[in-house]
């Protein structure tokens, strides 16, 4: 991407069409001429640093498949036993719903449907689009009906996954019962390990610039 | 762009934007259109040049989630029942227990994810919208940087709402030990939420645009 030189400061109306070569920086506003990025190469923003558009080969695939894995993984973290604690011979098995469901009783209910979200129906729901939008991409087929806008609740809900965050949290809390009864982990547990570094690495392929361009092209051909 | 030396480090070199040009770029994509237009053709996201109601609303996410945050801190995090005694204790009561159990690394994680990230986060975010109204030594660039780092680090804040819930579905073991989540739980919940609402509504094309006209 290359800026453009402040020589037309004044505001000219411009058509549609002459917009076309222009790219502008989500961060910092720059407006810049839109060059071809390379599979492999990442585009940052001259001026803010912005990383603009880092396309990777065979992307939409590993996305794809990186998806459908951390589907399987969470349905098996949702099944199995999570962990168990025993003390003095009496022993307690959690899973994974269990633990969404802590917070079940008196004033504290509504965190119930707040952690189901954050750990479970959120990362779900992202898994289940990115494979419906980008399935059609990967085939070489135009997009599927309302791709853009199930693309669009992908990016919203991205802060809003948190099964990263439960996982440090899981073993804040073994550190915590470790002391007072003998934990063991469940299969679940190792599961959920696997979903996140899944998830991490399938954020990391994912450009949303190409897929937006991607979504375009398709459109109009 | 790269080399403005060493004098102009504090100011953004004096750079086209789309809305100087006349045209509005898309947030989402950055697709750039003709000033006028409510909605990206590529990706559907509404257009605006500059947010113009954003500081307001990220002043009363912010001051939500300040005042969620007071109980938080005040109120009980985890009930402990052990032996037919029970002990409550806060945020900051269950670090000081970390480290007299000796996990000083546990204890840091929990301080710095339920105490540092949250009240640092408060911090950046007014120090970003004042920066946008008010002259400030930070450069544009420093404080994208900064925007960038409230975004990137506020969810992880969530580690202890987690870490309670986790306490209290485990341990449920009749008289020997159970572990109950207290009022705290929500607010903190809350309040972290809130703050990520506030850092998500800033618009950071804000920051350059009041860079540029203090280089002007």
């Amino acid at each position: 991407m290359s800026m453009i030189p402040d020589s037309a400061a004044t505001p000219t109306p411009v058509a549609e069409r002459e917009t076309d070569g222009l790219f502008a920086c989500p961060a910092c506003d720059a407006l810049m001429q839109a060059h071809e990025v390379a599979a492999g190469e990442t585009a940052r923003c001259p001026r803010c640093g912005e990383r603009l558009e880092a396309p990777r080969r065979d992307a939409m695939t590993r996305i794809i498949m990186l998806a459908l894995a951390a589907l399987i993984l969470m349905v098996a973290a949702i099944f199995f036993p999570f962990l168990e604690v025993g003390v003095a011979g009496r022993s307690n098995r959690a899973s994974l719903l269990d633990t969404v469901t802590a917070f079940s009783s008196g004033l504290t209910a509504p965190l119930t449907f707040a952690m189901a979200a954050l750990i479970v129906i959120l990362p779900v729901i992202r898994f289940v689009s990115l494979i419906y939008v980008l399935g059609p991409m990967a085939a070489g087929r135009p997009p599927a009906r309302h791709a853009w806008r199930v693309f669009r609740l992908v990016e919203a809900l991205r802060p809003w996954a948190m099964a990263e965050v439960f996982i440090v949290g899981v073993a804040v809390a073994l550190v915590k019962v470790a002391g007072l009864a003998q934990v063991s982990l469940g299969p679940a547990f190792w599961a959920f390990v696997a979903l996140v570094i899944v998830t991490v690495l399938k954020d990391n392929f994912m450009c949303r610039v190409t897929v937006w361009k991607t979504l375009d092209a398709r459109r109009q051909s | 762009m790269q080399g403005n030396g060493l004098e102009n480090t504090g100011r953004a070199p004096a750079v086209l934007t789309a809305r100087r040009a006349g045209l509005v770029g898309c947030t989402h994509c950055g697709k750039v259109h003709a000033r006028g237009r409510e909605r990206c053709a590529r990706c559907g996201a509404r257009l605006e040049s500059r947010d113009e109601r954003s500081l307001q609303r990220v002043w009363a996410w912010w001051f939500a989630g300040l005042v969620v945050y007071v109980p938080a801190n005040l109120y009980p995090m985890l009930v402990t029942t052990m032996l037919g005694s029970t002990s409550q204790s806060t945020i900051m009561g269950g670090v000081i227990d970390l480290m007299h159990h000796g996990s000083y690394g546990v204890a840091t994680i929990v301080f710095v994810a339920s105490i540092c990230i949250p009240v640092g986060k408060f911090l950046a975010i007014a120090y970003l919208a004042l920066s946008i109204r008010h002259r400030v030594s930070m450069s544009a660039h420093g404080r994208q940087v900064l925007f960038e780092a409230v975004e990137f680090i506020g969810r992880w804040s969530m580690i202890d709402v987690f870490v309670v819930a986790i306490l209290s579905s485990l341990v449920q073991l009749d008289f020997a030990a159970s572990i109950h989540p207290g009022i705290a739980a929500v607010s903190f919940a809350l309040s972290v939420a809130f703050t990520m609402l506030s850092a998500q509504s800033f618009d950071p094309r804000l920051i350059w645009d009041a860079s540029e006209e203090d280089a002007a």
